[in-house]
């Protein structure tokens, strides 16, 4: 079977501009959240996310490309641009029909969806701009990044909320697996930080006011960060033979449905997928050092996560690291999967552990090591990120340092 | 205006359990009326309608909040208490 690496990353969230910045905020344990600032923000019971403080869009872009570019699609496009520069790639008559972009995201164009309704509903205006649906549609964000790059071969945007990015990624690999394409652009992106956005999410009362405490029995709910990441996924081959720099193989990828509850986690589901993507590596148990979770710091999913990886790994769950960097960058929704395998990649190519920031207390029903508050000095050989959706849709992808 | 507040939070918790307003014992817990995690978030939203309050409830921790869920009783009580504290 063909094999698929990581030749490039790039990342902007809330804990950097750059997947080096990312890196160097999640080894040092920072927290990017924050009180939120746009627009009726005082009219919001939760005042607090993980945005992407100072950005100005036209440091970035110029106004032409701004009048198409809603800041999901903006976030896209500097991850991308940064992750093809790393991995050196070329993209040539030849590699542009084999090349594609397949990205997560679960409220796409979110933020022209609310200005503009807020125009003509609140305000009363009868007009608005005529790349309305060019800038809000889902897919804008993969198209923009085929149009840049050049990359003609398979496009397309998935979006299974919480685990859009991990859905995408793994199908990044299929297609390049399955030899449909040789490089793809992948990950995913998110910003649904506005006056609707987290309104809507206000509603099912699981927000956090005060912070994200993953796994702490002091725990209270989630907190919604912003951002993206675009990772190269190119086939092994092609990648060696041209000297491209391998940070990490994507080694397996699994997905499953709970088919039980629109918004309650299962284990059994949660399971399934974990054991799926050990199988798909050829991985055992005992080969993963490291878990990034999903770890969103509500009550349901982290007791509900950490019994899943009890089943899946037996006595190996403490032996191995699980860390949830939401604390520190938010719930990115569709894009979380993407800026969580940064902290993949850190783990094996830099040989550091991610924490998981603003612990505080132990909770009998997360009793695993989840490497409380510092980011620790460990190289493992083999890494597991995990996504569990509302929807009850689990996508988990497993990792390895390159051989 | 009690006996109002009571009988109007009797009626939104028999319509989000599906039961006539008469099978609502003021004992009841909500595991009793068969309401879960989802059927409660939309009940408190439905009295924060009704009442034009704000219940003080996150999903997260159900047995942290000032709002008391542990019977009909209890959540009658708590509403009485937020109408007449926010009015």
């Amino acid at each position: 079977m063909r094999r698929v690496v990581v030749t490039g990353h790039g990342a902007i969230s809330a804990l950097g501009r750059t997947a080096a910045e990312n890196r160097a905020s999640m080894r040092e344990g920072r927290c990017g959240i924050g009180p939120l600032e746009f627009q009726d923000v005082e009219r919001l019971a939760i005042q607090i996310g993980g945005q992407v403080g100072g950005y100005r869009p036209e440091d970035h872009f110029g106004r032409q490309e701004l009048t198409l570019y809603d800041r999901f699609t903006q976030f896209a496009l500097l991850a991308a641009r940064e992750a093809v520069a790393e991995s050196g790639l070329v993209v040539d008559e030849a590699l542009s029909e084999r090349a594609g972009v397949v990205l997560g995201t679960a409220g796409g164009g979110l933020q022209t969806q609310d200005e503009n309704y807020r125009q003509v509903y609140e305000e009363g205006k009868n007009r608005v701009h005529p790349f309305v649906v060019p800038r809000l549609m889902n897919n804008a964000a993969a198209s923009h990044v085929s149009m840049t790059h050049s990359l003609r071969g398979p496009c397309y945007t998935v979006a299974t909320a919480c685990a859009s990015s991990n859905h995408a990624m793994g199908q990044a690999l299929n297609l390049i697996r399955a030899g449909q394409a040789d490089v793809v652009l992948t990950g995913g992106s998110e910003s649904m930080l506005c006056f609707g956005g987290i309104k809507a999410w206000e509603g099912l009362r699981v927000m956090s006011r005060d912070g994200c405490r993953p796994f702490c029995a002091t725990r209270n709910g989630m907190v919604q960060g912003e951002g993206a990441a675009v990772f190269v996924f190119e086939e092994r081959e092609r990648a060696m033979a041209r000297g491209a720099p391998i940070l990490a193989e994507v080694a397996g990828f699994a997905m499953t449905s709970d088919a039980s509850d629109i918004v309650m986690p299962s284990q059994e589901g949660a399971e399934r997928a974990m054991r799926g993507a050990l199988r798909d590596a050829g991985l055992n148990p005992g080969d993963v050092g490291y878990i990034n979770a999903h770890g969103t710091g509500t009550t349901a999913n982290d007791r509900t996560e950490c019994a899943a990886v009890r089943q899946v790994f037996g006595a190996h769950a403490d032996r191995l690291m699980i860390s949830s960097t939401k604390s520190m960058h938010g719930h990115l929704i569709g894009g979380t999967g993407a800026v969580e395998l940064i902290a993949c990649l850190m783990a094996l190519d830099e040989g550091v552990i991610a924490p998981t920031i603003g612990w505080r207390e132990r909770d009998p029903d997360c009793d695993l090591d989840v490497v409380p508050n510092e980011a620790r000095q460990v190289r493992p050989r083999a890494v597991m990120t995990n996504a569990f959706a509302f929807g009850g849709l689990n996508a988990v992808l497993t990792l390895r340092a390159p051989d | 205006m009690a006996d109002s507040i009571e009988n109007r939070m009797i009626a939104i918790l028999a319509e989000q359990a599906v039961m006539q307003p008469s099978e609502i014992r003021a004992d009841a817990t909500l595991s009793d009326l068969g309401i879960d995690s989802l059927g409660l978030v939309e009940a408190v939203f439905a009295i924060e309608e009704a009442f034009d309050i704000q219940v003080p409830f996150n999903a997260n921790e159900p047995d942290k909040s000032e709002f008391d869920i542990s019977t009909v009783a209890s959540m009658v009580r708590a509403v009485e208490h937020l109408v007449s504290a926010q009015k």
